[in-house]
């Protein structure tokens, strides 16, 4: 492997000091930015549930009132998105999905993937064992606030471990898998799994 | 505990590529385009972006995403990058950089903000500022296939001195079977300005724009607010939302 060029008088903004919450590759940043495929939707809350599913079968199915009567949980987290931002200590509330495999009478995943699926026909893959032990929650509210439609809300899926595309927005269904199978980044070149600290980033890293 | 299966489809890894500047042109006082030569490039659809990575003598790195601007049809790679003040690599890549320094670029990247001729059209396409870039390889695309698919760009700047690319979308759009090409400018008009000035609205996609029941394929780049009140005027004016591809930048601002 070739030593890279070096790129004459570039000095680039070094971070402060060496932070190991910083995965290789990405920066700092104290904006949010938006990210989205197509337009944001705006689905109304009388009419909007959340569905678990398995094969053909409904699991288990939520109203918008409903899910905001489950148990509550919050966390502060880092998030890593892959065009190479980092944002430090996000806080955010919501369902975890212990909590919504427990609602649904689940005492173990039925199958070992998911297909998460969002309004707008966006869909992202996980393995369930990902999204278990508080390590996914589907968030409603950031920094105190209801999620606002441009960043997912009314709901987004939150997995901090994994690229933030993972994380997706608008979600209304998850839908248990035999097999892994790409969602819609992961069909367009992105990586299958996405872990910022193996810069997994497009398919074949 | 379930295999993560990183192999499916068996994709091979998108190599790092040395890319030698060739040409470095200043579109405004804000924004340089770059022609890059990259040996192994694998060519690109028009749309799509790459990762840039710089390494300084000390061998720290950093890379960011920047979109296309050349057709794939060009001998070099173009990119269009706008200074960001508190940016790291913009304003380097578009204020030091010069013919014959080098750096790092892996891609193409992206695959569904894509636009090729055999896609077919009406082509619709709404710019604000530098989210031009690649809707410009789109256009530079049609341009040197010889499409007929009908093409309208509506483009916002702040001002005159702020368009981008201006002289060529001039000589674009007097091409016979040439985009039309509206422009806008929201800040300030040079006196005898005759064209738009103010933000991109609901009005002006109905006036100047291709009309939902034609079915056009609309791209919008640009900053999020841009993007956010231009695609919520097309969903009200009865465009399909799956036929709207958007590609955002810049921040948010506070978060509601």
């Amino acid at each position: 492997m070739q030593d890279p060029p070096i790129a004459r008088g570039f000095r680039g903004r070094r971070p402060p000091a060496a932070n190991d919450r910083i995965p290789p590759g990405q920066h700092l940043t104290s904006d949010f930015p938006v990210l989205s495929a197509g337009p944001t939707p705006t689905p109304r809350l009388e009419s909007w549930s959340l569905a678990l599913q398995h094969g053909g079968a409904l699991l288990g199915k939520w109203t918008w009132r409903e899910f905001e009567g489950l148990p509550q949980t919050r966390v502060k987290v880092d998030i890593h998105c892959v065009t190479t931002w980092s944002k430090l200590d996000t806080n955010w509330q919501g369902v975890t999905v212990d909590t919504l495999l427990q609602a649904a009478g689940l005492s173990e995943p039925p199958q070992p993937y998911l297909m998460v699926h969002s309004d707008g026909a966006y869909t992202t893959n996980l393995p369930v064992e990902d999204l278990l032990k508080g390590k996914a929650m589907i968030a409603t509210h950031y920094e105190g606030k209801p999620l606002s439609p441009e960043h997912g809300g009314p709901a987004r899926l939150l997995i901090p471990h994994l690229y933030f595309w993972k994380s997706a927005k608008w979600v209304r269904r998850l839908r248990f898998m035999p097999h892994n199978e790409p969602g819609f980044w992961e069909s367009l070149g992105y990586h299958l799994y996405g872990d910022p600290w193996r810069e997994q980033r497009y398919a074949g890293d | 505990m379930p295999e993560t299966d990183t192999t499916l489809g068996g994709a091979r890894r998108l190599p790092w590529r040395t890319a030698e500047v060739r040409d470095v042109i200043d579109e405004t006082p804000r924004v340089r385009s770059l022609y890059l030569s990259v040996p192994g490039w694998p060519s690109h659809r028009s749309g799509q972006h790459l990762d840039v990575r710089l390494t300084a003598e000390d061998g720290y790195q950093a890379q960011r995403s920047y979109s296309i601007a050349s057709a794939p049809e060009a001998p070099q790679l173009a990119l269009t990058v706008e200074v960001i003040d508190d940016g790291e690599l913009s304003p380097y890549l578009a204020r030091e950089v010069r013919a014959g320094d080098r750096f790092e670029v892996r891609g193409p990247i992206g695959g569904y903000f894509v636009w090729t001729a055999a896609l077919g059209g009406p082509l619709f396409l709404i710019a604000g500022g530098s989210g031009i870039a690649p809707l410009m390889a789109m256009l530079r695309h049609r341009a040197a296939v010889a499409s007929h698919v009908p093409a309208l760009l509506i483009y916002s700047s702040r001002t005159f001195a702020d368009i981008i690319y201006r002289q060529e979308l001039d000589q674009l759009a007097a091409a016979s079977g040439g985009p039309r090409v509206v422009h806008t400018l929201t800040r300030q008009q040079p006196p005898g300005w005759t064209g738009a000035a103010r933000r991109i609205d609901r009005d002006m996609l109905a006036e100047a724009g291709i009309a939902a029941r034609a079915q056009p394929r609309v791209f919008v780049c640009g900053p999020t607010s841009l993007v956010e009140e231009t695609t919520q005027s097309l969903l009200a004016l009865g465009h399909d939302a799956n036929l709207i591809k958007t590609e955002r930048f810049g921040p948010t601002g506070a978060l509601k």
